[in-house]
C-alpha cells in the first residue's frame, strides 16, 4: 500500500521543453501568406463563376502549403501542392468545364432569409472561434518538431516510421478506402446502354444489304450527251434503249405539257434570242 | 507572435468555408467550401503537431487529405451523374425526394 501511495506521490519527470520562438522571417512569411489565404476564401465565397471561385481556393491552397512549409511540416506542404492544387482542383476544373461553367448560382432564394441567417451563424461561429482560441491559448509555447525533424531521417523519415508503425492499421484502411472510391466513381460516372440492343457489327450490316436482295452498287446517273446534260435526259443502255433506274422521278411525274417550252429550248425549235429586240423597232 | 496566430487563422477560414457551404447553391463551389474546411482543419492539425512537438498531428493531417481525395473523387462522380439526369448543378434543383 505503502509503495502505491510513495508511487503515486512520485511526480513524473518535468520532460525538458524546448521552446521553439517564432523567428522574423517566419513572421513575415505569416503576415503575407496569412491575408492571402484570408483573401482567397473570400474570394472563393463571392465569386459569382464558379471557374473564379475555384482559381480563388488554388491561392488559399497555395499560401496553405507554403505556411506548413514554414511551420517545420515541409512534406505537408508539398503534399498539400502537389495533391491539393496539382489534383483536386484540376479535377475540380474539368468537372466545371465538363458541368458547363456558365452554371453560375440562382439568385433565388429558396428558403426565405436563409442567407442572412448562414451569414449572421458564420460570423457568430468565428467569433466563438476565434475568442476561444485566444484566450485559450496566448501564453502556449510551442515545443517545436527540431528534434524530430532533424533526426532519424528527419520529417519524412520520421512520418514514414509513424506511418508504418504506430499508424499502421489506419494506414491500410486507406487503402480500402480508395479502392471502394475509385470503384465507385467509375460507377457512378459509367454510361450504360441501358436497354438499348448492341450495335451491328460491320460484317453483320454488309451480309444484311447483300442478302434484301437490292442493287448494291449506285444507280446510273443522267445522260450526258452532246445535245443535252439534264438531269432529265435518261441514261442509254448499250443497246440503245433507256436505263429506267437512271429517270428522275419527280422530273418524270411532271405532266410534259408543263414542260414544253424547256423541251422546246432544249430541241431547239422554240423561242431563239434576238439580237435586234433590244434596240427598238426603227433600227 | 506565437502558433496561436496559425489557429486564428484556420477558424477564420473553416467559418468562411461553413459560410459558403451555407450561401451557395452551385454544388461545385459547396464542395470546394468544403475542402476549405478540410484544408482550415488541416492547418490547425499542423500548428498543434509544431506545439505538442510530436508528429502525430502531421500524420493526421495526411491522412485528413488521403480521405479528402477519395472524397473528391466520389462526390465530383455524383454531382456529374446528377447533372447528367437533371441537367443541372445546382442544389436547389435536387429535390425530387421532397415530396
Amino acid at each position: 500500500m505503502s509503495l502505491i501511495l510513495q508511487f503515486l506521490a512520485q511526480q513524473p519527470e518535468p520532460v525538458q521543453q524546448v521552446v521553439d520562438k517564432v523567428t522574423t522571417g517566419e513572421a513575415i512569411a505569416f503576415w503575407v501568406l496569412g491575408p492571402l489565404a484570408l483573401a482567397g476564401a473570400l474570394g472563393m465565397l463571392f465569386a459569382r463563376n464558379a471557374v473564379h471561385s475555384a482559381l480563388w481556393l488554388v491561392v488559399t491552397m497555395l499560401s496553405l502549403g507554403v505556411l506548413y512549409m514554414v511551420q517545420q511540416a515541409p512534406f505537408l506542404g508539398f503534399v498539400q501542392i502537389i495533391v491539393y492544387t496539382g489534383a483536386i482542383m484540376m479535377l475540380f476544373l474539368f468537372v466545371l468545364m465538363m458541368v458547363g461553367r456558365d452554371s453560375s448560382d440562382s439568385v433565388v432564394e429558396v428558403l426565405r432569409g436563409q442567407r442572412l441567417a448562414a451569414t449572421l451563424l458564420g460570423i457568430g461561429f468565428a467569433v466563438l472561434m476565434v475568442g476561444s482560441v485566444a484566450r485559450a491559448l496566448t501564453s502556449v509555447d510551442a515545443a517545436g518538431l527540431q528534434e524530430a525533424n532533424t533526426t532519424n531521417g528527419g520529417n519524412v523519415g520520421n512520418i514514414g516510421q509513424k506511418l508504418f508503425t504506430d499508424y499502421l492499421f489506419p494506414f491500410e484502411l486507406t487503402s480500402a478506402l480508395l479502392i471502394t472510391a475509385a470503384l465507385g466513381a467509375m460507377i457512378l460516372a459509367f454510361v450504360g446502354r441501358d436497354g438499348k440492343p448492341a450495335r451491328k457489327t460491320q460484317k453483320e450490316l454488309v451480309e444484311e444489304r447483300f442478302q434484301e436482295g437490292k442493287r448494291v452498287g449506285s444507280i446510273p446517273g443522267p445522260g450526258v450527251f452532246a445535245t443535252a446534260n439534264s438531269v432529265a435526259t435518261p441514261a442509254l443502255l448499250p443497246d440503245g434503249s433507256v436505263s429506267e433506274e437512271s429517270l428522275f422521278e419527280v422530273i418524270e411525274a411532271i405532266d410534259k405539257s408543263v414542260l414544253s417550252d424547256d423541251v422546246a429550248e432544249v430541241a431547239g425549235t422554240g423561242h431563239q434570242p434576238d439580237s435586234h429586240a433590244l434596240k427598238g423597232s426603227e433600227s | 507572435m506565437t502558433p496561436t496566430y496559425y489557429l486564428l487563422l484556420s477558424a477564420l477560414l473553416f467559418s468562411i468555408g461553413a459560410v459558403g457551404v451555407l450561401v451557395r447553391r452551385n454544388a461545385i463551389v459547396v464542395f470546394m467550401c468544403v475542402e476549405l474546411m478540410l484544408n482550415a482543419v488541416n492547418l490547425s492539425l499542423v500548428t498543434f503537431a509544431r506545439i505538442n512537438g510530436s508528429l502525430d498531428g502531421q500524420v493526421m493531417a495526411f491522412f485528413v487529405m488521403v480521405v479528402a481525395a477519395a472524397e473528391v473523387v466520389v462526390g465530383l462522380a455524383i454531382i456529374m451523374s446528377i447533372f447528367r439526369t437533371r441537367r443541372s448543378a445546382s442544389v436547389d434543383d435536387s429535390n425530387l425526394l421532397k415530396y
